[in-house]
């Protein structure tokens, strides 16, 4: 059965071109794109991303007006069977307000936008989408935001800690993040959450490429399924 | 019916926000301020037949993140 990923673009998404290039040059196949007033995805699909950007201008918090949309009733669904959903930036924020991924994203402690690349470490190279990592291995992938400060109470952070479901930590924690936290997982594993943007690091000209790992596990395993 | 929902940061949550326009206060002369927390009011005008619950699951869906803020809903007249 052939691939099927599908790039979700909501108004204010500025990454979804992005996100389906990095798909594309994995898969060999041209991802889906998806507009937001679509209540309704095809039943067949591998492979959800929700890219970055500023959806609906960032009205009343970032990615609160996202997550009701209703393409997103649709995305919830499918991350229920367990499609594999990749949230990036703006769509980390639309997973934590939907709440299919804990926590929150708050206004970086530095009040600063941030753009620039940083250090991460791989917390866990179990998952779908990190499985192409060694677990303590460091990579350099691009940040860009302005609410990136990942907030969740104490009971929260020790759970996701203990089920192994910190994805990525910042080597220095740029934006406040509880425990430098940079990328979350759910329970079943099949929806990713992260702030920096491995998308932008998956060509020599981005000046770098330690993102394309990140979708080579996760969509040459489904395009070989 | 006017409704006014009062959103505001769960004590704990660090507001950099606030800690900002706590700095600016400071610089701007003003003494004693020992601590500013910005939170954010949403005006209402709903129908007279609207219950508490209704009021109540606007801010629990979207009005409010209750991961980190606290909501006070308000009927003004």
């Amino acid at each position: 059965m052939a691939f099927r990923a599908a790039v979700i673009t909501f108004p204010g998404s500025n990454c979804d071109r992005d996100m389906a290039v990095a798909i594309e040059r994995v898969s060999g196949i041209t991802p889906m794109r998806v507009w937001h007033g679509d209540a309704h995805l095809p039943e067949d699909l591998d492979f959800i991303a929700l890219p970055g950007g500023f959806s609906y201008g960032d009205y009343l918090r970032s990615g609160a007006m996202a997550a009701n949309s209703p393409i997103m009733r649709s995305v919830a669904r499918r991350a229920e069977r367990g499609v594999p959903v990749l949230g990036v930036c703006n769509g980390f924020q639309v997973l934590t307000e939907a709440g299919l991924l804990p926590g929150a994203l708050m206004r970086n402690a530095s009040q600063h936008f941030i753009c620039r690349t940083v250090d991460l470490t791989v917390e866990n190279s179990q998952s779908l989408f990190t499985g192409g990592y060694d677990s303590g291995q460091t990579i350099r992938i691009p940040v860009a935001h302005h609410d990136g400060n990942y907030f969740a109470d104490e009971d929260t952070l020790d759970r996701i800690e203990g089920e192994g479901r910190v994805a990525f930590r910042y080597v220095e924690n740029c934006n406040g993040s509880r425990r430098g936290i940079a990328g979350v997982l759910n329970a079943a594993g099949n929806v990713l959450g992260m702030m920096p943007h491995p998308e932008r690091a998956v060509d020599p000209a981005h000046g770098g490429t330690d993102g394309l790992a990140l979708f080579e596990n996760a969509v040459k395993s489904l395009v070989e399924a | 019916m006017k409704i006014r929902v009062h959103v505001s940061l769960k004590p704990g949550v660090l507001d950099p926000q606030g800690r900002a326009v706590h700095h600016a206060l400071e610089g701007l002369g003003f003494e004693g301020v020992e601590d500013v927390r910005v939170g954010r009011l949403i005006e209402l005008e709903v129908a007279d037949s609207t219950s508490d619950d209704a009021l109540s699951e606007m801010c629990e869906k979207l009005l409010a993140n209750t991961v980190i803020e606290n909501y006070r809903i308000e009927k003004v007249a």
